[in-house]
């Protein structure tokens, strides 16, 4: 029950096979990577799972402690407790941070129920200092003129408010410098927990240095091909992508 | 889904009418005949009636406005809408003595909960007559006057006829010449000179009868170094055959005064909503129209400000929603004829599904002025791929020594944006709203509070109504 189970899931865009009968199980409390060269289904993979309508499912399932989410609507996903940290988080101009997140979490609330002003604020803060954010952070429109390290803060930051049981970073990595590579670590570091599952998915090795998975994934043409423990990311580093290409897709098919 | 339940009992909020029975009741269609009723039943004076008799004629004369308006203007039957309704022309001053119906309607709105909360006078129009007007005592004894335009006529004529038409005379359209001619209710406020009033007055406008046309005319004059502040707020229940609301607005900032006029209406889609407003305003006098658009089926509005003393200050903000049907023709008027005069227009819209948003906006100011300023941003947010958002700026700028910016900028709401709120937990509606909160927001925070609440609530209930 206390996992997300990715099962022979089958997914086309424009009519083309993207995910061919997909297969992860991240149980609470590990952390996982997902490595593979550009163009093998990655970020295919989290948006479906985010409930993209963009995808055609052809076939497969995918539980969340036991519920299923293929299908849903992406608020229905999200309030199951799967967060997707976006490649490429969008702009939400005139819409503070600090507002944005109030909105999804109050998204969260039972009927009748309504948000704790203060106690909201001093959480935010207090999640804020965690991760060693200026406060003055929240009250700018949300990712508007943001740098990609300030983007990629602001999607740990919802992270660490929502609290969801599932975290998958798309491309966390990308367009980062080695600072902002730190602090965005650091709030994935800061966010392990039993009660957590991450994936992360990466084209490059270097955030592993930061973030050390329990288990590695090697990722070839809409399935997995290859999974090990953190030395497996290692030896991919080494021997490069075109090895994944030679060897792993052959011993695949 | 709670959230959506909550809503939509919000939006019944203005969704109900009471089968009301009138006393006073002009039938259907437009005559002389119906001109001598209502000029008859409100005892008016003969000059009121010869007004309206040549308004009449005016509107008659006058074609609609199809060379350059959209052609659903040629959809207002005139020959099958009720010009007057009413239970009587001496409003109560006190809810106790409203009449059931009509109170009971107020009291859903929650009209006299806010005129306890922050109001310093409320008149609250029934179809074509005030049913309630009160103002603070305090606020009579410094010699302001707040009362329906009927009452108006009949206690202060001295004041009400000076400046009756002058900003907007009869035959400034074919609309403007149909509201002189049958106009009833609005409101009719002067203050003295010096005198500030410092909490706002609301006025209430809320159609209940079907096949209705509600033809409010306010006039509001403030005397050199006043100040006042004036909200109207307006609903009707959906019906299935259209409704038109046609009023005229007319404010007259003396020396020094300053009015500051808040619209927030939220009509129903069946509403044709043909309103002229036009301030006119003397020596460092300002203005600022604010002006909120949500419903209807359409609305055409321009509010203008006539800068006719030197250092005078018009603005008008302006929000319109089209929802998914609508058709929001809004925009604004700058007529600069002193030195030194400046204006300021923010016109934002938003156009949903086949909602579609049009911007007009008119800025002139003439050869032989010096130091006049204005500045022109209009900027237009779509939601959905099939919107439509249209520009018509017109600005006239002669001499030198005059300056003008003008800004336009058209931006998407755009499905990713959509996904990646949702993936927060936000429903579609919610989604939208936020996005369209986010880009009204720095105007919104030039309003009043409870107002910008109040729009906050009122782009909530249109956007859950427009994804169904």
């Amino acid at each position: 029950m206390d996992s997300l189970i990715i099962d022979n899931l089958n997914v086309k865009i424009d009519g083309k096979p993207i995910l061919k009968n997909f297969c992860l199980n991240i149980p609470k409390g590990e952390v996982h990577a997902l490595m593979g060269p550009n163009g093998t289904g990655k970020s295919t993979l989290a948006k479906v799972l985010a409930g993209h309508e963009e995808y055609e499912i052809l076939g497969g399932s995918v539980l969340l402690d036991g519920i299923e989410i293929l299908g849903k609507e992406p608020d229905e996903i999200s309030h199951a407790g799967l967060f997707l940290a976006f490649q490429y988080p969008l702009e939400i101009p005139g819409v503070s941070i600090a507002n944005f997140i109030r909105a999804a979490i109050e998204s969260r609330l039972c009927e009748g129920e309504s948000l704790d002003a203060p106690a909201y604020y001093s959480r935010l803060y207090e999640k804020m200092d965690l991760l060693q954010m200026d406060r003055k952070f929240t009250s700018r429109s949300l990712n508007e003129g943001f740098s990609g390290g300030e983007k990629k803060r602001a999607e740990i930051l919802q992270m660490a408010m929502i609290e969801p049981a599932y975290c998958i970073l798309d491309e966390t990595d990308s367009g980062l410098d080695i600072d902002a590579l730190k602090i965005v670590s650091n709030g994935v570091n800061i966010m392990r927990s039993n009660d957590r599952g991450s994936l992360i998915i990466t084209h490059y090795q270097r955030l592993l240095d930061y973030i050390v998975p329990d288990v590695v994934h090697v990722m070839w043409d809409g399935q997995i091909v290859r999974s090990g423990d953190k030395s497996l990311a290692l030896e991919l580093e080494k021997k490069g992508y075109d090895w994944v290409k030679e060897e792993l897709a052959v011993t695949c098919a | 889904m709670s959230a959506t339940e909550a809503i939509d009992l919000d939006f019944e909020k203005g969704n109900f009418h009471y089968d009301t029975e009138y006393d006073f009741d002009a039938g259907t269609g437009l005559s002389e005949a119906t001109i001598d009723y209502i000029s008859g039943v409100k005892g008016e004076e003969s000059w009121v009636r010869d007004f309206r008799m040549k308004a009449l004629q005016t509107f008659l004369d006058k074609p609609m406005p199809l060379h350059w308006a959209t052609r659903d203007l040629s959809n207002i039957h005139f020959d099958k809408i009720r010009y007057y309704l009413s239970k009587g022309q001496t409003p109560s001053r006190n809810w106790d003595e409203v009449p059931d119906d009509v109170k009971q309607t107020f009291e859903r709105l929650g009209i006299p909960e806010q005129e306890r909360k922050f109001l310093a006078g409320v008149e609250a129009q029934f179809d074509s007559e005030a049913a309630y007007s009160r103002m603070k005592d305090d606020l009579s004894k410094e010699g302001v006057i707040f009362v329906g335009s009927t009452e108006g006529l009949r206690e202060h004529p001295e004041i009400f006829r000076k400046w009756f038409g002058k900003v907007i005379p009869t035959a400034d359209n074919k609309f403007s010449a149909l509201n002189s001619a049958v106009f009833s209710g609005g409101s009719f406020i002067y203050v003295p000179p010096g005198v500030k009033v410092k909490q706002p007055l609301q006025a209430y406008f809320r159609i209940n009868a079907e096949n209705f046309g509600q033809f409010e005319r306010t006039l509001i004059i403030a005397d050199e170094g006043a100040e006042v502040t004036y909200m109207e707020g307006c609903t009707a229940p959906k019906f299935e055959t259209s409704t038109l609301h046609s009023a005229v607005v007319e404010l007259v900032a003396l020396r020094g005064a300053k009015i500051q006029y808040i619209t927030v209406q939220n009509w129903s889609n069946n509403v044709f909503n043909l309103v002229t407003k036009r301030a006119r305003a003397e020596e460092e006098a300002e203005v600022k129209w604010i002006d909120c658009n949500i419903g209807s089926r359409l609305t055409m509005k321009y509010p203008g400000v006539i800068l006719k003393g030197r250092k005078a200050r018009g603005e008008v903000l302006s929000i319109a929603l089209a929802g998914d049907g609508q058709h929001q023709d809004t925009g604004a008027k700058m007529i600069h004829a002193a030195d030194e005069t400046t204006s300021n227009i923010i016109a934002k819209s938003i156009s949903v599904g086949t909602g579609r948003s049009s911007y007009r906006g008119i800025v002139n100011v003439p050869r032989n002025l010096k130091g006049c300023k204005n500045n022109t941003e209009c900027d237009a947010l779509l939601i959905n791929t099939n919107s439509r958002t249209d520009t018509y700026p017109a600005i006239t700028v002669r001499g030198d020594g005059n300056s003008v910016q003008h800004e336009a900028s058209v931006s998407k709401v755009s499905a990713e944006q959509i996904f990646y709120m949702r993936q927060r937990g936000l429903s579609e509606a919610q989604a939208m709203s936020l996005s369209v909160n986010g880009f009204v927001n720095d105007l919104v925070r030039q309003f009043p509070m409870e107002y910008s609440v109040e729009l906050k609530r009122l782009i909530e209930m249109e956007m859950e109504d427009s994804v169904g």
